[in-house]
């Protein structure tokens, strides 16, 4: 199946997959596979992993919210995630993500606040995504 | 003598080519910015598309119904209007076009009985409607040659939720539509309340997909509808880039054309007094020379016989041309 990565800039990934996992706002993964019936989700902060078509090593997103639509015919489905932010493993800057990692926690330690909370989910999938353990 | 003029206009030809130097130079990097621009806007084109795409899907499901991003008010006390323009000058009427229609479309506003707030984006937006008076609400500056997704979510969240608290009951946006590298046009949009109307007529008789949703389709439109205001603003703030290359390129264009005639001119005229030196000059030589043959005819014999032949030999040699 055709599947997109699309951010407001430009489309991140394209090409034939698999699979693909994402998480929803639930919480919930979800896994697409060629053939599923049309869907529309909103998604939460977590990975997206597409399993590239012809084997080859998963491919790892970090998603800070968007969507997901998968359209198409049971012969020819394809998936579109939208994401405003959305970082591939390979372009996340690891050295930078753990900074933020500390600062967010530093910050938690002291006061109670939504956007340090966000900042430290963000860092840790980003972390994760690159394949680093965050804790 | 006359050799001042012809001095002071050849420092001014100097002067005048500096310039064109430089225009020359503008001229190209704008050129070669209008096409990354341009990249930009179509590299843009896949998001806002899908999530139109998107809409229609969840109109189509039945969403939509009390969006307050979709509901128009019934009564419009208060209208903001963003007006985009670019952070530089130097490019032809870009600016002042941008400008000049949000400041009509206020006044008429104004003339309505309608409250007007301004939100400025681009410096020299920011400049001409502080210089006079303008009660500015927010501003936007330092990111308009290169504008980035980050930058329309900061305006998006200077006025969405102002919006949906109430005080403004409409937003407009002025920016320059980038129709292709010829043609650019200043035109006013209604930002919020969004128009989707057009998706969702659309959506009536396309084919209705049995989508699932996940959370229902009001939850999703929910999410979605903040994303289709930002992904709105960001390709206005994209072609607006566009068109400012453009209309500095063509500016500069034209200034470097005015540039190469008025060296043209001015060597015209620097040569002509260069010419009315000489000739001045050569007369002096000539009546000199005269003078001199005279008083040796009367026997003052100062020069030798051959001082006649000067003129000839000047006439020969002084090229008038160069």
């Amino acid at each position: 199946m055709q599947v997109e990565l699309v951010s407001p800039e430009r489309i991140l990934w394209s090409g034939q997959a698999e699979m693909v996992i994402a998480r929803t706002v639930g919480g919930g993964d979800i896994a697409f596979l060629p053939g599923h019936a049309p869907f529309v989700g909103a998604l939460g902060t977590g990975i997206l992993t597409v399993r590239p078509a012809g084997g080859g090593a998963d491919e790892k997103v970090a998603v800070h919210g968007g969507f997901v639509e998968v359209s198409g015919t049971a012969e020819s489905s394809s998936v579109t995630v939208l994401s405003d932010v959305a970082e591939m493993a390979s372009q996340i800057d690891v050295e930078r993500a753990r900074r933020a990692k500390e600062q967010a926690e530093l910050h938690l330690r002291q006061e109670h606040d939504t956007e340090a909370e966000a900042a430290l989910r963000r860092a840790h999938v980003r972390l994760e995504a690159a394949g680093h353990t965050p804790h | 003598m006359a050799g001042g003029k012809e001095r002071v206009l050849r420092r001014r030809i100097k002067s005048v080519q500096t310039t064109k130097k430089i225009t020359k130079a503008m001229e190209l990097i704008a050129a070669s910015r209008i096409v990354k621009s341009q990249q930009r806007v179509l590299a843009a084109r896949p998001y806002a598309d899908q999530i139109t795409e998107v809409i229609r899907n969840l109109a189509a499901a039945g969403a939509g119904g009390g969006a307050p991003l979709l509901a128009p008010r019934e009564q419009v006390q208060t209208v903001a209007t963003i007006v985009v323009g670019g952070d530089r000058g130097l490019s032809g009427a870009y600016n002042s076009n941008a400008i000049r229609m949000g400041e009509r479309n206020m006044s008429a506003q104004r003339r309505d009985g309608k409250e007007t707030v301004l939100i400025a984006v681009g410096r020299k937006v920011e400049s001409y409607f502080r210089f006079r008076g303008y009660d500015i609400a927010d501003a936007f500056t330092g990111f308009l040659d290169e504008p980035h997704y980050e930058d329309a979510r900061r305006i998006a969240e200077a006025v969405v939720p102002k919006f949906e608290d109430g005080t403004y009951d409409r937003v407009d946006i002025v920016y320059t539509q980038f129709l292709s590298a010829g043609t650019q046009q200043v035109v006013t949009r209604q930002f919020l309340p969004l128009d989707t109307s057009a998706i969702t007529e659309t959506a009536a008789d396309g084919p209705s997909a049995d989508y699932d949703f996940e959370p229902g389709p009001e939850q999703i439109l929910d999410r979605l509808l903040p994303r289709y205001a930002e992904a709105r603003l960001f390709s206005a703030l994209l072609e607006g880039a566009a068109s400012f290359f453009a209309a500095q390129q063509r500016a500069m264009k034209s200034a470097t054309d005015n540039a190469e005639e008025l060296i043209t001119k001015l060597s015209r005229e620097m040569n002509r007094a260069r010419q009315d030196s000489i000739t001045t000059e050569i007369m002096e030589i000539v009546g000199g020379a005269e003078a001199l043959r005279q008083s040796k005819s009367e026997g003052m014999d100062l020069i030798p016989d051959d001082a006649l032949s000067i003129r000839d030999l000047l006439v020969d040699t002084v090229d008038y041309n160069r």
